[in-house]
């Protein structure tokens, strides 16, 4: 079963290899430091966090370990917008190799997350080093919670992703749509702030249906502070916590089926 | 077994729409949901109701001129355009490749492009590395796989990017113009290679505008003019169609060509060249063209000139310089100019010219560049434009 699974996918997955490798030698050729950036911009922005909202800005009354709820945030965030908006032109970036041979076409989307995933990685091990460092521990269930917030999120970016990357094919404003709609989404989602700074209980009621808001939260309530307000203390109900996880669901099959869909045209279009 | 399908096209059409502009803004959609009269989407039909099969283990050629449509056809056996109507079935594994070196990138290591092209072939990392020193022999680049590729001349990019389309092992290969690059000894390792597939019962689709190496290597082959398919069969007839294509006065393909141009006062009906194959043993060269007149005519020119692979003009003459004085003609006749000339080329591919023209040399009825191309094989190698029989006598 296995065998047969992963010869139907062998090809994909020599592909997926290869563009994976290739991006990150081309990504970090000819800088002196290398892949050491990957590690140094999450440490340097860990640092600017901590100086500013740790000391000067009191965002987050009443949270301890301020700057590391921050980061966490932030870190998720990253993730997210360098997903999605790294990917809008993706499928468009590698035409010429769309025009001249049959492969398919998810690889390309998929290669391009991974660096973000790389990324994303070493964000955590920084978090981690940094809780180690302060004494914060979670309990045991993190075991569980933090790779299935993880996997959540990884599947909701790639989705659309997919969707992205399919509709920029034919209409190339959903490059700037979708950068002003992440502008906006960036200040629509408690990362920088406390969610109770938001005065409309409704509002904040509607931010917590944000997967990635829902995300956010559940991984600073499991890792930093279980004090601090998710999508079931916001609502007053722990079922609420379905309807971000069925809005990832939904926009995965529809994208899933768009970009089967259109990806047939791609040698045509791009 | 022999008989068994390696690929079928079953009444293929593509069409294309292409508006004028291309509707890729919000704001132009806008613009054209008002404008709707002025905005015009063009279908193009690129192919039309095509059908063929091929057997298991040909070597199948597909001909036509520039815009035909047969890339369009290759592309579509690719599966990476899907056929507006009908069907492409393929039995076996289809290398899906139908140029060279996709995917090479400037910025990378020789070795890293063949890592990447290879896996765009199918191939894992395991198994280049198994016949990575077959491909790099084969290439004769082994001084230079740890330079970047955009430091390689083009000539050695073609060469890295051949070996490695050489080592893909499938049922159904698709070759698109590959010939036309490389030096000689190249051309002369790919067609060694050719020869070697063809012992095996690999299927070849080759896409080529080179009429020796269709007549040389194909077991059968199409010819797809218009977006039709208009003759399909033995590739010595197929060539010959393909020939007659551009000798039509005032066809589609002559107008666009800049290459042939004239008052068609006359006009070459045929060049034919003998031996088609130009080695070592072949002392004289002949070239007979068949000029139809179309208007009166005196004392008409007749010229041809010899271009290298190199694409230098090597040499030429008229039956003006010649003094060779030709009659009067009128229209419907048929005049045979046969040229003799001493085998001095050197190895590799040759294009031949000709030119038809009015008394005064200068008025031109018919100019033909690249009237046909002709192979030159020699043992004996030289790195000069020309390599003549020469005598030597030391004491």
């Amino acid at each position: 079963m296995f065998a047969k699974v992963a010869q139907k996918y062998r090809y994909s997955l020599i592909l997926l290899r290869q563009l994976v490798i290739t991006d990150l030698k081309l990504r970090y050729q000819g800088s002196w430091l290398g892949y050491l950036w990957s590690l140094l911009r999450p440490l340097a922005f860990f640092v600017i966090l901590y100086v500013i909202f740790g000391k000067f800005v009191k965002t987050l009354p009443g949270i301890d370990h301020a700057a590391l709820y921050l980061l966490l945030g932030v870190v998720v965030w990253n993730y997210f917008a360098e997903v999605t908006n790294l990917s809008v032109a993706s499928i468009v970036g590698r035409g010429d190799l769309i025009r001249k041979i049959n492969f398919p076409k998810y690889v390309i989307v998929l290669a391009g997350s991974f660096s973000a995933l790389i990324n994303l990685g070493i964000s955590f091990v920084i978090v981690f080093a940094f809780m180690a460092f302060t004494g914060v521990a979670p309990n045991i269930d993190a075991l569980w919670i933090v790779p299935s917030l993880i996997v959540e999120l990884f599947i909701f970016a790639i989705a659309i992703a997919f969707f992205l990357s399919a509709v920029y094919v034919r209409l190339r404003d959903i490059g700037y749509i979708w950068e002003l709609f992440m502008q906006a989404a960036f200040y629509a989602t408690p990362i920088l702030y406390s969610l109770s700074f938001v005065t409309n209980l409704t509002v904040q009621q509607g931010m917590m249906l944000n997967p990635v808001a829902q995300i956010i939260q559940d991984l600073r309530v499991t890792l930093i502070e279980p004090k601090a307000p998710d999508i079931g203390t916001v609502f007053g109900n722990e079922w609420v916590r379905l309807i971000p996880i069925a809005f990832v669901l939904a926009v995965t099959v529809i994208a899933a089926w768009y970009f089967k869909k259109r990806s047939k045209h791609f040698a045509e279009d791009v | 077994m022999a008989d068994r399908i390696a690929l079928k096209v079953d009444r293929v059409s593509k069409n294309f729409q292409l508006p004028h502009e291309k509707n890729r803004s919000i704001k132009s959609a806008f613009v054209g949901l008002f404008k709707s009269k002025d905005r015009t989407i063009e279908t193009q039909h690129a192919l039309r109701d095509v059908s063929f099969e091929v057997k298991k283990g040909e070597f199948f050629g597909i001909v036509g001129r520039n815009g035909s449509g047969k890339s369009t056809l290759l592309k579509m056996l690719a599966g990476i355009y899907q056929p507006t109507k009908g069907h492409v079935m393929t039995e076996g594994k289809l290398v899906p490749f139908i140029e060279l070196g996709v995917g090479f990138n400037p910025e990378l290591t020789g070795r890293e492009n063949v890592y990447l092209n290879g896996a765009l072939l199918g191939f894992s990392k395991q198994e280049i590395d198994a016949q990575y020193d077959d491909i790099v022999r084969f290439a004769e680049l082994e001084d230079f796989m740890d330079q970047k590729l955009k430091n390689y001349s083009s000539g050695m990019q073609v060469r890295l990017a051949f070996s490695v389309a050489t080592t893909a092992k499938a049922d159904i290969l698709l070759i698109d113009e590959v010939l036309a690059v490389g030096d000689a000894d190249f051309q002369r390792k790919c067609f060694d290679y050719f020869k070697e597939i063809k012992k095996g019962d690999t299927t070849v689709i080759f896409v080529s505008h080179d009429m020796g190496a269709v007549k040389e290597y194909c077991d059968r082959a199409i010819l797809i003019d218009n977006s039709r398919l208009v003759a399909s069969g033995n590739p010595d007839n197929i060539a010959r169609d393909y020939t007659r294509l551009f000798n039509e006065p005032g066809n589609a393909g002559k107008q666009q060509n800049k290459r042939r141009w004239g008052d068609n006062a006359m006009i070459y009906e045929s060049v034919t060249v003998s031996p088609t194959t130009i080695d070592d043993d072949t002392s004289e060269f002949v070239i007979t063209a068949k000029v139809a007149v179309n208007e009166p005519i005196e004392k008409p020119v007749f010229g041809f000139s010899i271009v290298a692979p190199d694409s230098r003009e090597l040499f030429g003459t008229n039956t003006h310089i010649a003094e060779y004085k030709t009659n009067s003609y009128k229209p419907g006749d048929t005049i045979t100019v046969t040229w003799r000339v001493p085998n001095v080329f050197a190895d590799g591919q040759h294009a031949l010219n000709v030119t038809a023209s009015h008394e005064d040399v200068l008025t031109v009825c018919d100019w033909w560049e690249d009237a046909l191309r002709f192979r030159v094989n020699k043992i004996k190698k030289t790195p000069y434009p020309v390599n003549p029989q020469m005598r030597v006598d030391v004491k």
